[in-house]
């Protein structure tokens, strides 16, 4: 103990803050079976028993929207944008020019470190009213779109915005798999009569299947969390029948409306249930041979 | 490992590179063009940013908002305006603060606990790595963490905006697992000369390390310049609005700023479309910056975290 009191002393700021914003704050969620009231505080709300529930088992519509957003948002992201930087790191790593696959990296990483808020603005400024496409539709004499704010087009809009962001960034630890890859798998192949195609089929891709599953695994315990800072920059514009997500959903009934054990009920259950879907998986992946988030 | 010639079968003719054979023309076309698409759709709305930012107030009215090449000149006005004190210069002082303190704080605190973690053998090494590791796995919940900022009082205050995320578990498992790789001969052989644990940390765990603090850095410093959703959370005080904030309330949502609000007082204010792109512009410059001398190091930071985490 003496001996290792130096690293002990190392590690505690660190760890006080993770105790202080992961762990303590988990013990808030009492108020989940509270009627919270800000101004009595934890100690002296009152004991809801399990009325703040109600919301969910009851099936209030407005939650019930909010999930179905939620959930059709996290089919499109898994059958959309998670597919994406697959294709895109394949194209890559079938350039001959590692200076031209450089470069390209480098441009479609960018998009990733630009806020939300940048992102949205952008896109505003390029498919608004009077925005880059507009203004070149107009001045060509054809029919302005309305794109932004329109609510049968805001998911499609949601999905651009994140394949934008974030397609070229998570192409990156595909690119980094695929650099492991063998190239004598690919020569072994070629002597055997495989074309490009089907050396795509059998090299490539089963090269990345152990990293697509652990990042699918992954996506899973992510599944209820979709476009919450899109959303709220993007909610006033479009309504909240389209947009509300379960986050939004919290964010809007409790800290904006006032229901904080309501909210924190349906936060607590989300986290729970993302808790579960990632372990679960977890297991399946296991009894299916592959490696998974972690052993336990 | 036994190395396979490539050979030439009878069934193709084509050259091979690196064991692939050489893509046909059609593929290769296909591939440019495909390239070629994607980096436009991410490069040309930045171009567009730009040249309405920099065109001249007569242009950008006459364009009806957006000017994609700027023919007449450049003017700097918008940027004049939006550095004359008000609201804007405010908020990136606000800003300015809490990435170059927000990212301090949080390299140190990550990289000590990092270090102190990959101490293997030392005691309470393995429970202590158990207790980052299953943060990972749960959410704490809005409303809950709302409630403990509240508590420690930091509402209304930017520590709010940094205190809370200055040490990401994920980014401690990544600095950790570098630390470990770190030549064991280099850190014993500073011990046996009687370096104390610090001075092991500080002049040879940290200078070996350089580019992976460099890549952990930008991602803090990249988080907390972008900061938005905290900064709406905890701060209500429009005067401490960091940049992020008054890019949603005067570009997103489209409110006007008049001259008050700029620091101009009655001076003419340029378009408003220019000041939005100008905004927009120095919140996206800083990251520009900085991004081409870490960009190198992205896989290494990346991976390091992926593949043995």
């Amino acid at each position: 103990m003496r001996r290792d009191y130096p690293v002990l002393l190392l590690a505690t700021p660190g760890l006080l803050v993770i105790l202080a914003f992961q762990y303590y704050p988990l013990l808030g969620n009492v108020i989940a079976f509270q009627d919270y009231q800000p101004y009595l505080g934890i100690d002296q709300s009152l004991w809801a028993g399990l009325d703040n529930f109600k919301v969910i088992f009851d099936g209030d519509p407005e939650f019930l929207n909010a999930v179905k957003n939620t959930l059709i948002l996290t089919v499109i992201q898994t059958v959309i944008v998670f597919p994406a930087p697959i294709v895109v790191a394949v194209v890559l790593h079938s350039l001959l020019s590692n200076r031209l696959r450089q470069l390209v990296q480098s441009i479609i990483y960018l998009p990733h470190f630009m806020s939300w808020v940048i992102v949205v603005a952008v896109f505003q400024q390029v498919l608004g009213g009077t925005g880059m496409i507009n203004n070149w539709l107009r001045s060509n004499g054809h029919d302005p779109l309305h794109i932004i704010g329109n609510v049968e087009v805001f998911r499609a809009l949601l999905t651009s915005q994140v394949l934008w962001k974030d397609t070229g960034w998570a192409t990156i630890l595909f690119l980094a798999v695929l650099s492991q890859i063998d190239r004598a798998l690919y020569e072994a192949s070629s002597v055997d009569g495989a074309g490009r195609w089907r050396q795509t089929w059998h090299v490539t891709l089963p090269g990345l299947k152990p990293i697509i599953i652990l990042l699918l695994i992954l996506k899973l315990g992510d599944s209820l969390t979709v476009g919450f800072e899109q959303t709220v920059l993007q909610q006033q514009a479009v309504g909240v029948d389209a947009s509300e997500v379960l986050d939004t959903y919290v964010y809007n009934n409790g800290i904006i409306g006032g229901n904080w054990g309501v909210a924190a009920a349906v936060g607590l259950v989300k986290s729970a249930v993302a808790l579960t879907l990632v372990l679960t998986a977890n297991k399946i992946a296991h009894r299916l041979g592959e490696e998974g988030v972690y052993r336990g | 490992m036994s190395r396979v010639k490539s050979v030439a079968t009878g069934k193709s003719r084509r050259a091979m590179v690196g064991g692939m054979p050489m893509p046909g023309l059609t593929e290769r076309v296909a591939k440019a063009v495909f390239l070629a698409i994607i980096c436009a759709v991410v490069v040309l709305p930045f171009i567009g940013v730009v040249s309405t930012s920099l065109a001249p107030a007569e242009e950008v009215t006459k364009a009806g908002g957006f000017v994609m090449f700027p023919a007449q000149g450049i003017d700097l006005s918008a940027y004049r305006s939006i550095f004359a004190g008000g609201t804007v210069t405010q908020a990136l002082l606000v800003s300015g603060f809490i990435t170059v303190v927000g990212t301090t704080i949080a390299l140190f605190l990550t990289c000590t606990l990092g270090w102190a973690l990959s101490r293997r053998g030392s005691v309470g090494n393995r429970p202590l790595l158990l207790v980052v590791l299953v943060s990972l796995l749960f959410n704490p919940g809005l409303i809950p963490t709302y409630l403990v900022v509240q508590q420690f009082g930091l509402l209304d205050s930017v520590w709010a905006v940094i205190v809370p995320v200055c040490v990401s578990a994920f980014n401690v498992i990544v600095v950790r697992a570098y630390f470990v790789g770190l030549p064991d001969a280099v850190i014993d052989s500073a011990r046996i000369d009687g370096a104390s644990e610090w001075k092991l940390f500080w002049h040879i765990g940290l200078p070996l390390s350089k580019a992976l603090v460099a890549v952990i850095g930008l991602f803090y410093g990249v988080g907390y310049w972008n900061s938005f959703f905290s900064a709406l959370l905890y701060l209500n005080d429009s005067s401490q609005w960091p940049l992020q904030l008054v890019l949603r309330t005067y570009v997103v949502n489209g409110v006007e700023l008049g001259g008050q609000e700029l620091g101009l007082g009655s001076e003419t204010v340029p378009p408003q479309t220019s000041i939005q792109m100008a905004i927009l512009m120095i919140s996206i410059v800083p990251v520009l910056c900085v991004y081409p001398f870490i960009q190198r190091h992205f896989a290494k930071g990346v991976l390091t975290g992926a593949v043995k985490g």
